[in-house]
Order: C-alpha cells, then structure tokens, then sequence
C-alpha cells in the first residue's frame, strides 16, 4: 500500500475506489437533480451537493473513530432513536402517507432511517461477545429479537412498510452472518411464503392488496395506480443506449414521471443517459458494495466483521429494491437510490454506515501493520 | 454422556461459516446487480421502440384542425353556402380541474339551457386527454367577451374563433343545399371512428348537396402537435399542419331565380323547377315551404323540429324530387307528340260533344268545345280529342314517349333520393296487377290520371325535351354539351309548341298569364290533376285544402328560340290556370326583366305579409304560443284534476 512514495502515507491510505464510487454517485445524482429540476440548482440539485459533501466530510471523519467506540455508542444511540420514534409518533409530520418525519425546525430527519446502522451494530455488538458454543441456543436468539421489537412496532404504527423491511432485512443479515443455524432461515423463509397468502386476504388493507396486484399487472391499468412503474418504464425503455442527451427528458420535465426527485430518480437519469447511464451507476454501486465485504472479509474479530457486512448490506437493500421497483420487479415502496436521490435522512444513513465502514477498514489496516 | 446432535460451534468455524455466508450473500448482490442491470438493458434495447412510442404519445398531442368547409356557388359565383366565422367555447378535459364548477359558471355565463349542460357533463365524461369539447358555438360577441374575460380564473375553458355554414337565401335553398351539423354515433362510426368528425365545430352534410357532395366540400384537416405535461399544460406547439379548405362546388343553379321563385311561391305548398332546355342545366329547384337551413345547421330544436313534421305542407319535403303528382292536363303536348310519331295527322277533327263514350261508360270532358283539331285541343285542353285519338293508337306508344320526354326517369344527379313515379303501360300493368291494360286505362292515363305519377323536376325535363327537341339532361353541378336532338320530326315539335303556344298567347287555357313583356312570348300547359276520385258533384274545387285539386303548370319561353322550361306545381292549387301558370309567368319574366317581376313580388308579399323570413319567424312563434297554450291548458286542467281529486 506504501509503495508510492510519490503519494503521502496519509493519502494513500484514503480507500479510494470507495471514494470514487461515492463521489461518482453523489456527482451524478447531482446532475440528475439539476436536470429534474429543469436545469436549475434549486431546489434540488444544490442542498443535494452541500449535503452530500459535508456528509462525506463527516464520514471520511469518522473513520478516524475506532470501531469499538461506536460498539460502545450503540446503546446510548439506540436509545436516543427509540426516544425520536416515539416523538414522531406524537408530533410528526405525514411524508408519503406515513408519520415518519420528525421536524426539527432547521431541519427534518426520519428517525426510523437512524436505527438501521444502530440495530447492525447492536446486533454485532451481541453476536461479537455472544460465545461461540451458545449460538445454538435460545439465548443467541431472544436478545436481538427484543432489541429489534420495540423499533419494529415504533415504525410499524407510522405506518412505513419499507423501513420496516429493510430494518429487518439488515438485522436478519447480521444474524445469517454471525452463524445461526441455517435451518432457521430457510424455516422462517418457509414461513413467511406460507404466510403471505395469509396475510395478504387477512391482513392487508384493500389498498395494500391493490398495490401488490398492481406490481404483478402494472399494465392493466396505465392511468390508474400502476401509473407509477408504467411510467417509470417508459423512461428507462425511451432512453435507449445512450438517452435522450442531459436535460432533454422529457418523462421528467413533463412530470409524466412520478417522484422524478427521491424514489424514481433512477428512471429520470436513464432517459438522459441511456443504458450507458445506468450500467455506469450500477457498475459504481457493485464497487462499493465490493468493497464493503471486502472490508468484511478482511476484518479481525467479530464485532467487526459482522458490523461491516451489515452495513454494506443495509446500503445494498436500498439500491436492491429500489431499482427492481423501477424496473417493474418489486412492489412501489418509497425506498430512495442512496445517495443518489434527494433526501437527507437516507443519505445522512448511509454516511454513517459508509464513515463506520472506512473505520473498520482503517482499523484491519492498522493491525495488519502491527 | 449426552448425545452431541449438534456439531460444536467454535470460533474458527463460526469465522468460516462468516465467510462462507459473507460470499453468499456478495453473490447475492452480484445476482442483483446482474438482473437489474440485464433488465435494464432488456428494457431499453429490446423494448426501446415501444417505450419511445410510449413516451412521444404521452408528451405530443395531437389536436386536429377542422378544414373549412367549400363553399357553394351559383352558376354566376353568388355564394349560396359559405363560411362565417363565430365565436365558439370549448372545454380541454386535460387542463380541467373542476368541472362541476366550471361547467356551472359557463352555464351561467353563457345562459345554456339544461339539457345542453346535461350533454356537456355526459361529454366530459366520456372525454379524454386533449379532445376538446364544445360548450357552446355560434356565440354573440357579448357571451364570448364575458368567458374571455373570466378566463383565469377558469382553467380548461379554450374560448376560440371557428366558422360556421351560412346560407344567405335561408330557406329558399334549404332543400337544394340541405345543411351541416354535427356528425351523429352513426356518422363517426360509418367513417371508421374518424376522430375529426368529433372534433368539435366540425360539421358534416346531413342533407342535399351538403351530404352528397360531402366528400369534395370537406377539405383536408390540419393537425397541431402539442407538447404538454402530465398536468396538461401546454408547453409549446411543435408543428402544425394547415388544414386544406374544401373546393368551391358551383352550380348550374341561378341563386337570384331560385330565390325568386321561393319567394314567388308565397304561402302554397308547391315547387318550381326551371331548366336550361339546351343544356340541361337547372336554373330553380324551389320547393316551399322549407326549413332555414341556417337553424338546421346550428342544431335544431325539438320544438322547431315538431313543428316542421307537424306542419300538413311537408316544410322537410323536397317537393321537387320526391313529392309525386298525377300530372294531369300537362302531358298533352307529350301526347300530341306520341300521336304524331303514330301517325295521326295534325289536321284529323274530333267533335267534342262533352264527353267521350267507351262501352257503357262516358269519360267526361270539361266542356263542349265543338270539333277539335290537335293545335286547339292543346289549348282548350279538351279531354275528348285525346280520349278519342289514345283510344286509337294505344297507350303503349304514348309511354314509349312519355320515357323519351324523361317521365319515369331517375337522373344523374347529386341528390339524396328521386321519387320517380310511374309512366303505366300494358307490360308494367300485367306484372305490377296481374291484370291486362284496358282501354279505359288508356283514357284515364292519356290526361295524365290513373296511374300515372310524375315529379315536378320531370315535368320541367319533359317541357325542356319538347321546347328544344333535344334530349337534355338536368344537371345541377358541371358544363356540358347541348343534347342531341331527338329523331322525332322537327315539324312534330312545332305543332306540339305551337299549341302551346295558344295556350297562353291565344284562345287558351292559360290566357291571363301572358308574359308581360314585348317580344317575348311562354308557351305552356296547364294541368289540374284530382287528388280523389269525384265524388258527387265536388271537383276537388272546394272544401278542405287537402282534398283540393293539385294545379301544374309547364313551359318554355321565348316561344320563337325556346331557351327556358320549367315546371310549377301547386299542391292544392284547384288548377292550372289559376294557381300554378300565375307563378310561372312572374318566375320566368324574372329571367327577362328583374325589376318588373320583383315588382310584382312586392306587390304580393305585402298580400302575404311580409318576405320568407318574417312570416317564417311569426309562424313559428304562433306554433310556440298554442304550444304554450297547450301545456298551460294541460297543466291547468291536471292542477284541477289534482284538486278535485284532494
């Protein structure tokens, strides 16, 4: 890693095919923004580029921070987000049709976003001083379990479907990865397809069952609700290879497009700049999420580890379903492109998750000089 | 012992299961990674055709451009039906956001009537994207500044100019021209659910040359591209394509004449056709009384409708196609042809003592009028030398020219529809009855009763053949050559019109309506045909109008170089001479001299009370009156019932 003498040690040390992937997404979602907008800064483009570069700043900061004093934060902070939940239960603002926005005067954050790094690093915090013999036992399983109730109900009456799921999918990650016995993944994989039939005539609302219906025939009804994916595949598929060229979409500036800014910027930047556009964002995606699990991989102790691969999967889910949404292969959930989508809450997420990341790695660094 | 089940988790087989698990799910997000980026490539590639479709159709609009109408012109390029520009409103779904208030605001404003505020909603409904729909059209000035004026604060309101069909002579062409209006469920889907038949202020030819010249009058429309978003509003207009204005169709019809003779008409119930007896052109073809077409065109009411079919004079009837009349007294110069061609000498005399007797049954003449040659039988009309000389050749022959003079026969004409009646003979007897011919059938069809029926156009066709012994072909649209002349004698015609001639310039039935000009003299023939069979001593002279006798009358004029013929029929008219041949004679001295046959008009409109329109309009406010009357009487009468019943 040294052997460039040209470059400063300190430098040279910056992981940067990270960097480059974040900044390349950050970048491009700028431009994106600036195109939604009709080729103006406001009111997307410029509070995107002055957030993302702070919080970039902040993350770069925070791999300066070992590891274990974020393990030791965890619990202070999980109970601080609990605290924000309940106050947005009682005082906060309606966003997409759930309660999940908390105004802070200069600022609104969505505190059901913080506690998915939180619930990865308390579960890695478990897992990383659990002893290797118990994790066959009941006592490898109810701890977490009770520590991710009490989020999952706070974020289940807002009520915000998505965040409940990706938090859950994190947390169930850590818990593949710290080695639970796979029986209980596919059981409960088992379950819940059995289930689903189940929930779906009993539990959900008709306008849950719609959206569901919906996502399996969008075409059925292109005016109505299945709108959205209609839309959005319009945009992809009218973009060709190489897209109508930066500012000429017209499904975006004719606000054919739904959301053309937060959850289907995805759509608006593929009409502009064509497959090219898109296998560029996702090839930048795969780099990053590369990276993270080969921080995982190369981390020493569990703690570690765990919190890595947990963190680079909680970005990985957002980008997952977030672009088969706009492809047509998952339900419409309000899930943004991280990083890339306007929105302060998902990208301040995943700053923590990318600063918590580049400390890890800084750390397996430091010890393998050692 | 207990036995070991499970296998012994230790922290370096916890570390490889993490790696393991770690691999996993990096290929998971590989796979993810793949399958997005495949179906993205899926999407644009594979699919790029359609989506570009997709995309164009959701950001262009299409908005069409209906063509102007052609006009229609008369044979010197007076305009007969043109093209004025309105003032019109229609509502643009897409960019309407509360229709309920905006339609009740324009309801308001523009003073719609219900059932029209009823259509608009049921059309808004049915309406999508940038198809406008019409408020309202035909609008005074006043209306349409109030919707302009208010435009802001009524977004999805498009107030525009358009143009809408005039027909300066109103009725006097309503059944030649026929009218436009707005194309029907039947009419858009007949044309293959052409969107510009329902573009609003759009109209088509629902009747008259209108509809059978629909195809040169329309044009081709002009399209306007719109780009506009989702929300409907317009951003710009990327191309337009100019509508192409419909050719200008002329007519052999002389707009003054027709007219003239609409008018001229007065209060009967009868029509007038007047021809060119060389080329065939037709100058008239009048039948009153007549819609407006200009109040067909903006869509007529129910209650004007009502009072047009309630009307016993037929105002929806062409009378000159297809009312048909038993011609009586005007084919005996055909006749006198037909006995020419078979070879009755001119000169040959048949006393008419009052009658003519065949087997036990006497066929009566008007008069006595003494012996009878051909020339004064024309001009006296006298049944009995035309009984007598039919009786002798047979009515097969006198059909055979009856079909040569253009009886019986279907033109080629730009019309809707012809009722071309009847021209009897043995054959068509036998295989319409079953039944042979009698030589009563013979009498009664030589002066033009029984079964004969003619229109009034066929009429002018026959005085127009027999006035230039050529066979002419009525036309209303084109030039063309003169007929060819006849293979009948030229001397044959000569008697037939020098007996017209009599007729009104001598000792004739129609002596008091001798044209009133030097040098220029009508020959004709008057004809009274019975609409019953006599009963008793009533000759269809008196008594209630509908059982009247129908009074015809043909000509040609000037009588020493025939360029003119025409033909009037009156219904009711009780006969020839008094009702129809006066007409004739005002119509075709128009021709000759304007001032003084407008003069006579004037004279008689005042009679009459007033011109076309004046007693049109009085008319149907009467029929509002006793409708009104009506309802009042019926409510009244249901209030009192209701009391009683209380």
């Amino acid at each position: 890693m040294n052997s460039n003498s040209l470059v400063p040690n300190q430098v040279a040390k910056l992981p940067w095919r990270l960097i480059f992937s974040v900044l390349a997404i950050g970048t491009f979602g700028g431009m994106c923004l600036y195109s939604a907008a009709g080729g103006s800064l406001m009111p997307w483009a410029l509070p995107h580029f002055v957030r993302f570069f702070g919080l970039f700043g902040i993350a770069v900061g925070m791999s300066y921070i070992r590891p274990e004093t974020y393990r030791d934060l965890s619990w202070p902070a999980y109970g601080g987000v609990i605290l924000l939940l309940i106050v947005t239960l009682i005082i906060g603002t309606v966003g997409g049709g759930a309660k999940s926005w908390l105004e802070l005067g200069f600022i609104r954050i969505q505190p059901s976003e913080l506690m998915k790094p939180v619930s990865v690093l308390l579960l890695a915090g478990f897992y990383g001083s659990l002893p290797a013999g118990e994790l066959r036992k009941f006592s490898a399983i109810w701890p977490p379990l009770a520590i991710l109730v009490i989020p999952v109900a706070l974020i289940i009456l807002q009520p915000d479907l998505g965040t409940t799921l990706l938090l859950l999918f994190a947390a169930i990650t850590v818990m593949f990865l710290a080695g639970l016995p796979l029986w209980y993944f596919i059981g409960g994989a088992g379950l819940v397809a059995a289930a689903i039939p189940i929930a779906y005539n009993v539990f959900m609302l008709p306008h849950q069952q719609k959206r569901v219906l919906i996502f399996l025939t969008p075409e059925e009804d292109p005016l109505g609700a299945g709108y959205h994916i209609t839309q959005s595949k319009i945009a992809i598929g009218s973009g060709g290879l190489f897209g109508k060229g930066f500012l000429n979409g017209t499904q975006s500036h004719l606000h054919y497009l739904p959301e053309q800014h937060t959850d289907f910027i995805f759509p608006a930047m593929a009409e502009e700049w064509g497959l090219a556009g898109g296998l560029f964002l996702i090839a930048c995606f795969a780099l990053m999420f590369h990276w993270g699990m080969s921080v995982a991989q190369e981390a020493k102790g569990r703690f570690n580890r765990l919190t890595a691969a947990g963190m680079t999967m909680t970005i990985f889910f957002y980008f997952a379903i977030n672009l088969l949404m706009v492809m047509g292969l998952a339900p419409v959930v309000g899930i943004p492109l991280p990083l890339f989508s306007y929105g302060g809450s998902a990208m301040l997420t995943v700053m923590i998750c990318l600063g918590i990341l580049m400390s890890i790695d800084r750390d397996t660094r430091r010890n393998r000089r050692r | 012992m207990r036995p070991r089940k499970v296998p012994l988790v230790t922290e370096n087989s916890q570390a490889y299961t993490f790696s393991r698990r770690a691999f996993v799910l990096g290929a998971l997000q590989g796979g993810v990674a793949a399958l997005v980026a495949g179906r993205m490539a899926y999407i644009s590639i594979a699919e790029n055709e359609r989506y570009k479709l997709l995309s164009e159709e959701n950001r262009v609009q299409m908005v069409l451009v209906p063509p102007r109408r052609g006009w229609i012109v008369d044979r010197h390029g007076h305009p007969i039906a043109i093209n004025r520009s309105d003032y019109r409103v229609d509502l643009i779904p897409d960019q309407l956001k509360e229709p309920d208030r905006i339609v009740g605001q324009l309801a308001r404003l523009l003073q719609l009537p219900l059932e029209e505020v009823e259509r608009i909603r049921k059309e808004l409904e049915q309406a999508a994207g940038y198809q406008p729909v019409a408020v309202a059209e035909n609008l005074p000035f006043e209306k349409y500044a109030a919707v302009t004026l208010r435009l802001p604060e009524m977004p999805g309101v498009a107030p525009l100019r358009g143009f809408s069909r005039f027909y300066p002579e109103g009725a006097a062409v309503g059944h030649l021209v026929g009218y436009v209006g707005t194309a029907n469920k039947e009419d858009f889907e007949a044309a293959n659910k052409d969107p510009l038949l329902i573009t609003p202020g759009f109209k088509i030819g629902k009747e008259g040359l209108e509809k059978v010249m629909e195809p040169r009058l329309r044009g081709k429309p002009g399209a306007k591209r719109l780009e506009v978003t989702a929300r409907g509003k317009l951003i710009r207009e990327l191309s337009t394509l100019s509508d192409a204005g419909g050719g200008t169709l002329p007519l052999t019809i002389d707009a003054g004449l027709q007219a003239y003779a609409a008018r001229r008409l007065g209060n009967e119930s009868g029509s007038v056709v007047v021809m060119d007896c060389v080329t065939g052109d037709i100058l008239t073809m009048a039948s009153m009384p007549a819609y407006d077409p200009n109040s067909f065109s903006d869509g007529i009411g129910q209650s004007e409708w009502k009072m047009l079919s309630a009307d016993e004079r037929k105002p929806l009837l062409n009378k000159t196609l297809n009312s048909l009349y038993p011609p009586g007294s005007t084919l005996k110069p055909m006749a006198s042809l037909a006995l020419l061609g078979a070879g009755i000498s001119p000169k040959a005399i048949v006393g008419c003592g009052g009658g003519y007797r065949l087997g036990n049954r006497t066929f009566k003449c008007l008069g006595r009028h003494g012996p009878m040659d051909m020339h004064r039988a024309i001009a006296k009309s006298c049944n009995t030398y035309f009984y007598s000389m039919a009786h002798k050749v047979g009515y097969d022959v006198i059909a055979e020219t009856a079909r040569k003079l253009g009886l019986g026969e279907k033109y080629e004409l730009p019309v809707v529809s012809q009722s071309f009646g009847t021209v009897p003979d043995s054959a068509w007897k036998l295989k319409k009855y079953d039944q042979k011919w009698t030589q009563s059938d013979t009498l009664n069809a030589v002066i033009g009763q029984g079964y004969v029926l003619v229109n009034p156009l066929q009429l002018a066709v026959m005085s127009a053949r027999l006035a230039s012994g050529r066979n002419v072909e009525p036309r209303l649209i084109g030039k063309g050559a003169p007929g060819a002349a006849f293979d009948i004698p030229a001397e044959h015609f000569e008697i037939v019109r020098a007996g017209m001639w009599e007729v009104v310039n001598g000792n004739g039935t129609a002596g008091r309506s001798k044209l009133p000009l030097p040098g220029i003299e009508m020959g004709g023939k008057t004809g009274t045909a019975q609409v019953r069979r006599i009963a008793g001593s009533q000759r269809g002279q008196s008594g209630e109008w509908k059982y009247r006798d129908h009074g015809l009358f043909v000509c040609f004029a000037p009588t020493a170089n025939p360029r003119y013929a025409a033909a009037v029929v009156i219904d009711h008219g009780m006969g020839g001479s008094r009702a129809a041949a006066p007409v004739a004679k005002d119509v075709l001295t128009y021709l000759f001299d304007k001032p003084k046959a407008m003069e006579a008009l004037f004279e008689l409109e005042k009679g009459w009370g007033g011109t076309i329109a004046e007693r049109m309009e009085r008319q149907a406010q009467q029929w509002a009156a006793s409708q009104g009357a009506r309802k009042g009487a019926e409510q009244a009468s249901a209030a009192k019932n209701g009391s009683s019943r209380t």
